[in-house]
């Protein structure tokens, strides 16, 4: 099971002790899923995918229904990466509430979206998203994510 | 034909494909992301892309029949149609997408119904090449053949 940081290393560093990455997916584009699952896999993380900004909080043990989570089954998520973009809960909204939650609120999140509009990157930035990024997502940002996540340099 | 001269058409097609702009340096990124633990992923990413491609395309004739269009409606279709194919990296369909986004803000039907037939002609077009480059490597694999990897210089 990953151990999360010690209060003096920045939470953005994990210290996994060798064990994958979880990461959570969310996207309401079937395609996108299939593309960030692969990138992530390839990178060597443990993925998970959720349509919606709804199923996502209640995986992450944040929504009403506490039996319907990750947690539950021994499994803590490392990394939230989100699409902006999705109809009902943005991913603005979702970061939102995951950085108000006492429990989640010290996992990075990461915002995807195919518009590079500076007033919406500054916001998530602003709201405490650890990264923005541009789609189409390639092997070489995901690379990078995944390298910051589990320690390593380069 | 024997193998080698099936894969220098397939080099040469495929070459040709991103030459006359259908494919963009994103389909390069799908096809590194094809391994021997995931010998199909390509083929999978874009059958999901052809049948969700489809169901949008169904969803914006009907949006735009309406007497009383709701061009948001539209938007989003258009939005996720874009999404989709910018990530396989169908380059003129997500271009003709965004074209379609700028009538859809201004609330121009004619100009709408117009894009919709464009982006129409440009998917089948793009669902039609690929669909022969596919045909073609199984020519060469059924052969016995390899896959070559295409060098893209410019």
């Amino acid at each position: 099971m990953a151990s999360s940081s010690s209060s003096s290393s920045p939470n953005w560093v994990m210290e996994n002790n060798g064990v994958m990455p979880h990461v959570l997916a969310v996207d309401d584009n079937l395609i996108d899923r299939k593309l960030v699952e692969k990138l992530l896999k390839n990178s060597s993380c443990k993925v998970t995918t959720a349509e919606n900004g709804p199923r996502a909080l209640e995986l992450l043990g944040l929504a009403s229904d506490e039996e319907n989570t990750l947690k539950g089954t021994g499994s803590k998520v490392n990394m939230i990466i989100t699409d902006y973009c999705m109809p009902g809960m943005t991913g603005y909204e979702l970061l939102k509430k995951i950085k108000k939650s006492s429990i989640m609120k010290e996992v990075p999140v990461v915002i995807m979206s195919s518009e590079n509009i500076p007033t919406r990157v500054n916001k998530c930035l602003e709201e405490g998203a650890q990264m923005f990024i541009q789609k189409p997502l390639k092997q070489s940002d995901v690379k990078k994510l995944t390298c910051q996540l589990m320690n390593c340099r380069g | 034909m024997d193998v080698g001269q099936m894969q220098r058409q397939l080099v040469e097609y495929t070459k040709s494909l991103f030459i006359e702009g259908y494919l963009d340096s994103q389909f390069l990124q799908l096809q590194q992301l094809q391994d021997e633990s995931n010998p199909s992923f390509v083929a999978e990413v874009v059958s999901l892309f052809f049948e969700d491609s489809e169901r949008i395309l169904k969803d914006l004739t009907f949006a735009l029949e309406q007497k009383i269009i709701d061009f948001k409606k539209v938007d989003a279709h258009v939005h996720q149609f874009k999404g989709s194919s910018s990530s396989i990296g169908a380059q003129r369909v997500k271009n003709a997408c965004i074209a379609f986004r700028g009538y859809c803000e201004e609330q121009n039907v004619n100009s709408c119904t117009r894009c919709l037939q464009q982006v129409k002609q440009e998917y089948f077009i793009v669902k039609n090449k690929l669909e022969t480059l596919f045909r073609l490597e199984h020519q060469i694999i059924g052969a016995g053949g390899s896959i070559p990897m295409v060098e893209l210089s410019f």
